[in-house]
């Protein structure tokens, strides 16, 4: 069975973003990268079926600029066994990215796709979706528990009121959620072997998909900042403000 | 042109967070229609029909959508929309598992947890955890968008609008619905409570945050729960009040125990009164708090629900 993970290069999760002064973007300047938390979870499971017998291949693919190829290099560190970079610079759509997701799905034919469910700079939650879609594949979103049996994927989601699962035909999208696994940490001499792994390099041409956008980000702001708020010295204190002061309490 | 609406509900009853869509929706045009995909959901037909401002209810009701599976419900919207010039849901997992499918159906682009509608075609919606506001305008003909239902009111009830049926029914089988496990509480529903105890860490076991719980009794309120108490058992899920759970933004969020990492503030920082009881004076949420108290929760929350 061959695995595709999808993986994306965004600011660390510590990192809290500033606005750019003219309100273009969010200031990216001298911040730190990584891989995305879903994404890493996204690695983890695959090399865990592979380890586990239940998948002979992984390859890990991104779809990004340059730098990109760190992450690529990482995934394989973690355990893929090789990598495509589609070079696409700058701020692509959730649906140009499943487009081209889409046209290596093809290329490929892997029985399972897994990503993050989402990149927590955008926190869109879209590609995964979007891409099972394309492809008319089932789809196994904010999954928690993922279990390959008799040529179908069983997914565990965690949903708004508690818990679902769902039995996927291959091939199959599945999106990670946080519980889904505890991402293992690449030791140095996988990270030293990793730049030997085959990384493949293409171009959205080469894969025929016209990457196009339909939305215009106009501004970017920060929230609306919070008035300071008071330590109180007691837990008296405390519920006579919520009570008479804030008047949120009976 | 008139504007769709996703019900969000459970077969028998419609969530309250469907109001708050149709508030959004309201926004984009006055015509709105309801799609109800679900089986034997007469009842959530029947409220979404009296919901203030709703002016056509479809009822797609068959053992085909008895869970709302995606690869069901997409195809069904993708069907009608054409006569829409947006489509909305609650940005809730159903929404969002589902929405993203509809827009690629489509060939548009989706617009995730919208917090305000500037005008038919420009939104405003978080980013990195909503440490950025971001206002986005969409050149697609159809607007798909889910709604971050904790930024708008929940319209009225006095609405009566006319129920029809569809007839589409769209099998599959690639996806099959095998079980699911509901926590079910007397408490209101997080999402669109109007107070949240919410328990982190700190709290330090399952057991103790059955003391949370006699506070939210006195108080009539939902309980949350920061990320690591989920991850370590103290409570389920469907508690988890962060960037990747549930956003709120109740009249009173109280945070105990809670350290207040941006990934959980990302999920309650619009709260109208935020409280932090924590016994570490260097914990990131005091910043945030409009009280703070630095003190031992074991100590502060038998005070308090003695207050109450």
């Amino acid at each position: 069975m061959k695995i595709l993970v999808a993986v994306k290069r965004v600011v660390d999760a510590n990192v809290k973003v500033r606005v750019a002064a003219d309100n273009s973007a969010v200031d990216l300047g001298n911040v730190k990268m990584a891989m995305n938390p879903f994404c890493e979870i996204a690695v983890e499971e695959a090399v865990r079926l592979k380890e586990q017998g239940v998948a002979d291949e992984v390859v890990a693919l991104t779809i990004g600029e340059e730098k990109s190829q760190e992450q690529l290099r990482t995934a394989m560190a973690l355990g893929a066994d090789r990598a495509i970079w589609v070079e696409q610079a700058g701020n692509t759509e959730p649906l140009a990215v499943a487009r081209l997701l889409k046209a290596i799905v093809e290329k490929e034919t892997p029985d399972l796709v897994i990503l993050g469910k989402q990149s927590i700079d955008g926190d869109n939650n879209q590609v995964g979706q979007m891409l099972a879609a394309l492809c008319d594949m089932p789809q196994g979103t904010f999954a928690f528990d993922l279990a390959i049996e008799n040529g179908r994927a069983q997914v565990s989601r965690e949903i708004d009121g508690g818990e679902q699962v769902v039995s996927l035909a291959l091939p199959a999208v599945v999106t990670t959620d946080l519980r889904l696994n505890e991402p293992r940490y690449a030791k140095l001499p996988d990270i030293m072997k990793a730049k030997k792994k085959p990384l493949e390099h293409l171009t959205p041409a080469e894969l025929g998909v016209e990457v196009t956008s339909s939305q215009t980000v106009l501004a970017v702001n920060e929230p609306a900042a919070r008035k300071a708020g008071i330590l109180v010295s007691s837990t008296e204190e405390l519920v006579d403000r919520l009570r008479n002061e804030a008047r949120v309490i009976s | 042109m008139s504007v769709l609406v996703i019900a969000e509900h459970n077969n028998s009853t419609l969530s309250q967070v469907t109001a708050s869509v149709i508030t959004a929706a309201s926004q984009l045009d006055s015509d709105i229609h309801v799609l109800v995909a679900g089986a034997e959901c007469d009842a959530v037909a029947n409220s979404a029909a009296s919901l203030t401002g709703v002016s056509r209810v479809l009822s797609a009701d068959h053992a085909a959508y008895a869970h709302q599976l995606p690869e069901a419900v997409a195809p069904l919207v993708r069907d009608i929309a054409a006569d829409y010039s947006a489509v909305l849901a609650a940005a809730g997992t159903t929404g969002k598992n589902l929405m993203p499918r509809v827009a690629a159906l489509l060939g548009v682009g989706q617009l995730s947890d919208i917090i305000g509608v500037e005008s038919a075609d420009t939104f405003i919606r978080p980013v990195y955890a909503g440490n950025a506001l971001a206002t986005v305008r969409s050149n697609d003909p159809v607007k798909v968008i889910t709604v971050r239902t904790s930024a708008f009111e929940a319209t009225g009830s006095d609405g009566s609008a006319a129920l029809e049926k569809l007839d589409t029914v769209i099998e599959q089988d690639k996806s099959q619905f095998v079980s699911e496990n509901l926590t079910t509480s007397s408490r209101p529903e997080l999402a669109s409570a109007s107070i949240v105890v919410s328990g982190g860490r700190g709290l330090g076991s399952a057991e103790n945050f059955q003391i949370l719980e006699s506070i939210a009794d006195k108080l009539g309120a939902a309980i949350g729960a920061s990320r690591a108490a989920v991850d370590a058992g103290f409570v389920g899920n469907d508690l988890q009040v962060g960037q990747t759970g549930k956003v709120v933004a109740p009249d009173l969020y109280i945070a105990v125990g809670i350290s207040g990492a941006i990934q959980h503030l990302a999920g309650m920082k619009d709260s109208k009164v935020i409280v932090a009881i924590n016994n570490d004076a260097d914990a990131p949420i005091f910043q945030l708090a409009d009280y703070g108290l630095v003190a031992d929760l074991f100590q502060v929350l038998p005070e308090m629900e003695n207050l109450l």
